[in-house]
């Protein structure tokens, strides 16, 4: 008699949970990107009914995913090669962006006082430069007073899209640190402790004097943190603003790579910030479930829409219009259920 | 069982073949309990060996790649995709060498104080605090650990072990480098706190079941305090002690969350322990998922294969050094 209730309890509660994720999209991957993601979905559930299962479980989790089919949508904080696109048969497009900053724990310099560039940065996560004095950092800041500390590195333990987009601008600046160290989620660090998590990062900076670290802009703002100004491309000295991000993006040559793959790294222009980074979603061209991925296709079609300002807010910067209207374009023509209809429509 | 056993003394012909049925259905039902007992034992074994299994399985790649050099390789490189277990392996096991040198004596300080000398009011209070440590999670140790008790030591102790041990030959290179607050000594430092509570609390009970007139007759011929901890109860609980300690080791070794937050996350091997290191729970727990490619993934899997057979080889010295204490002794 117990048990028979026990069962039914049990079946009913199956059974309602299904119901409940059937009108669900699902997605997993990249954690930089989820805090936005989530705001979306929250907002986009109370506007259609229909919910977001977002896994913030890494981008190396998203695309083992999406590549098992146990999810609609991947995402990377890494862009998959244009090969690799093409034999998994996926679609790939950037979906949102976000600074990295330089952040460092010096006495007396407030956020946007310290300039560095390239090469320098590098030469210090080589641990090539030890000392704040040094003449490189010195002839940079001519009017700052830098100490005689030792620099005290602080880097991400655990892998992240963040350290990705990192190691890949110090590749691009210094030959040095391509030959020694190079681009991956995860690099072998010549020197310097790992923190978990951008918010690791962040605290361990706060508390060591004479750290420096990277973390995305978002948690450089919230936790107060003094971040650098960095020498671009073009030679000019920029701080992380939105603006800056944005005009990293504009100048990008979206099209030169396959599924949008393009690093915003050290991108060309006056205002642009030179870590900017982008966030991509991976999707089937020909899903077994086309309901499903039409669905999605809708949610991110309505954050582009609507949801420029909620990304703003959380510092996070929209793919500028003409990249949306491009993206968008190639929806419509690649993605495509069994019969070859196209599952999304272009509005204009 | 006792209505049975009642019925037996005023037995008659009528109820013969009932008594026959029931002891058939008390035959059922013990025979039903006995497999379920069985298929529960042998789930256990089953659930280790599929581990195992799945465990080699994975690290395949990794151990067809790098073979017996991936134990004594310092490099971890993901990008050109090199990998190699020392640092963690000898993160995993300083950081517990230094728990179990704090947590051993300690522990078992506190137990006898427990036992023997604390007033009567004070036992409860301390027995519940050591509890209640055992209760925390590891998060908590680990925020902890990062917030208060690494800005502690990098202000506090760290300069003076640094300045102390400075112009001593070998310990020199022990307390070494910049005070970063963080690194294999705080790692050993939290872990010691975490295993206290094990090795207490059993520690604990297992002498409170000493004979009180064991205790008596020592003290009766003149023994001291001491003298009765190491000569009658220590030999007389040594295998509940050593099992306390064991548990304890286990969890320094396989401590997670705690040791990733303060531990520094390098893949170094440094002679000193203030340096950065890390451990192969925390490399694993840091880097699995964001881990891209094969050769990347099966080599953390081997990582955790490593940390299986370390401590299957812990727990087989263990009782191989029971086995010896109790011949020795008879």
């Amino acid at each position: 008699m117990k048990f028979t209730k026990i069962a039914l309890t049990a079946a009913v509660l199956v059974a309602s949970s299904c119901a409940a994720l059937a009108g669900d999209i699902s997605g997993a991957g990249a954690t930089f990107p989820y805090p936005v993601y989530a705001k979306w979905a929250d907002a986009y559930k109370k506007e259609t009914g229909i919910g977001l299962n977002y896994q913030s479980i890494g981008s190396g989790g998203g695309i083992k995913q999406i590549k098992a089919k146990t999810v609609t949508f991947g995402a990377s904080d890494a862009p998959l090669p244009g090969k690799e696109l093409d034999d998994a048969g996926l679609a790939q497009f950037p979906m949102v962006m976000g600074g990295i900053v330089p952040v460092v724990n010096l006495e007396g310099f407030k956020p946007g006082e310290l300039t560095i560039d390239g090469p320098t940065l590098a030469k210090m996560f080589l641990g090539d430069i030890k000392k704040w004095d040094d003449p490189a950092i010195a002839k940079l800041n001519p009017s700052a007073k830098l100490p005689a500390q030792a620099i005290a590195l602080v880097h991400r333990s655990d892998g992240s899209g963040t350290t990705y987009n990192f190691t890949y601008y110090l590749s691009d600046v210094s030959p040095d640190w391509k030959s020694k160290v190079g681009t991956n989620t995860a690099v072998q660090w010549p020197a310097g402790i790992g923190a978990k998590g951008n918010e690791g990062v962040a605290n361990n900076v706060a508390q060591t004097k004479g750290s420096l670290g990277y973390v995305e802009y978002a948690y450089a703002k919230q936790n107060k943190l003094t971040y650098t100004k960095m020498i671009n491309k073009a030679g000019k000295a920029v701080l992380p603003t939105s603006e800056a991000f944005q005009a990293a993006a504009a100048n990008a040559d979206w099209k030169s790579q396959p599924g949008y793959g393009v690093i915003l790294a050290n991108q060309p222009g006056d205002q642009s910030w030179p870590m900017t980074a982008a966030t991509w979603i991976l999707l089937y061209k020909k899903p077994a479930d086309a309901v499903a991925t039409g669905e999605a296709l809708k949610f991110f079609a309505w954050s582009h829409a609507k949801g420029a300002k909620m990304a703003e807010d959380l510092d996070y910067v929209p793919m500028p219009a003409n990249v949306v209207a491009d993206i968008q374009k190639m929806w419509a023509s690649d993605i495509k259920d069994a019969n070859g209809k196209p599952l999304f429509a272009l509005t204009h | 069982m006792s209505e049975v056993a009642m019925s037996d003394t005023v037995l008659r012909p009528s109820e013969a073949t009932s008594r026959a049925a029931i002891t058939r259905r008390l035959k059922v039902s013990d025979n039903v309990f006995r497999i379920l007992t069985r298929s529960a034992a042998l789930f256990v074994l089953a659930i280790l060996s599929g581990v195992i299994l799945s465990l080699m399985i994975g690290s395949m790649p990794a151990i067809q790649a790098f073979g017996f050099s991936f134990v004594i390789t310092e490099v971890w490189n993901p990008v050109t995709e090199k990998f190699g277990a020392l640092a963690p392996i000898y993160g995993t096991l300083v950081t517990s060498i230094i728990a179990m040198a704090i947590a051993v004596p300690v522990g078992l300080m506190i137990a006898f104080f427990l036992t023997e000398l604390c007033p009567m009011w004070l036992r409860r209070p301390i027995g519940i605090a050591i509890e209640l440590l055992a209760g925390i999670p590891s998060i908590i140790y680990g925020i902890w650990g990062l917030f208060v008790f690494a800005p502690f030591l990098q202000q506090h102790i760290q300069p003076f072990l640094i300045a102390a041990f400075g112009n001593i030959p070998i310990l020199s290179s022990v307390f070494e480098g910049p005070p970063y607050g963080i690194g294999m000594l705080t790692a050993g430092l939290i872990l010691a706190i975490m295993v206290l509570p094990f090795i207490t609390s059993i520690s604990r009970d297992v002498f409170d079941a000493v004979p009180p007139v064991l205790k008596e007759a020592a003290y009766g011929v003149g023994c001291t305090t001491w003298e009765v901890f190491k000569h009658v109860i220590l030999p007389y609980t040594r295998v509940g002690v050593i099992g306390g300690v064991m548990l304890g080791l286990g969890r320094a070794l396989g401590e997670t969350m705690a040791v990733t937050f303060v531990i520094g996350n390098a893949h170094k091997v440094s002679a000193s322990i203030l340096a950065p290191g890390t451990t192969i729970s925390a490399t694993i727990a840091n880097e699995f998922t964001e881990a891209v490619g094969d050769l990347y993934t099966s080599s953390l899997i081997e990582l955790g294969l490593i940390l299986f057979v370390i401590t299957f080889i812990v727990l087989a010295c263990a009782r191989y050094m029971l086995m010896r204490i109790e011949k020795r002794i008879g």
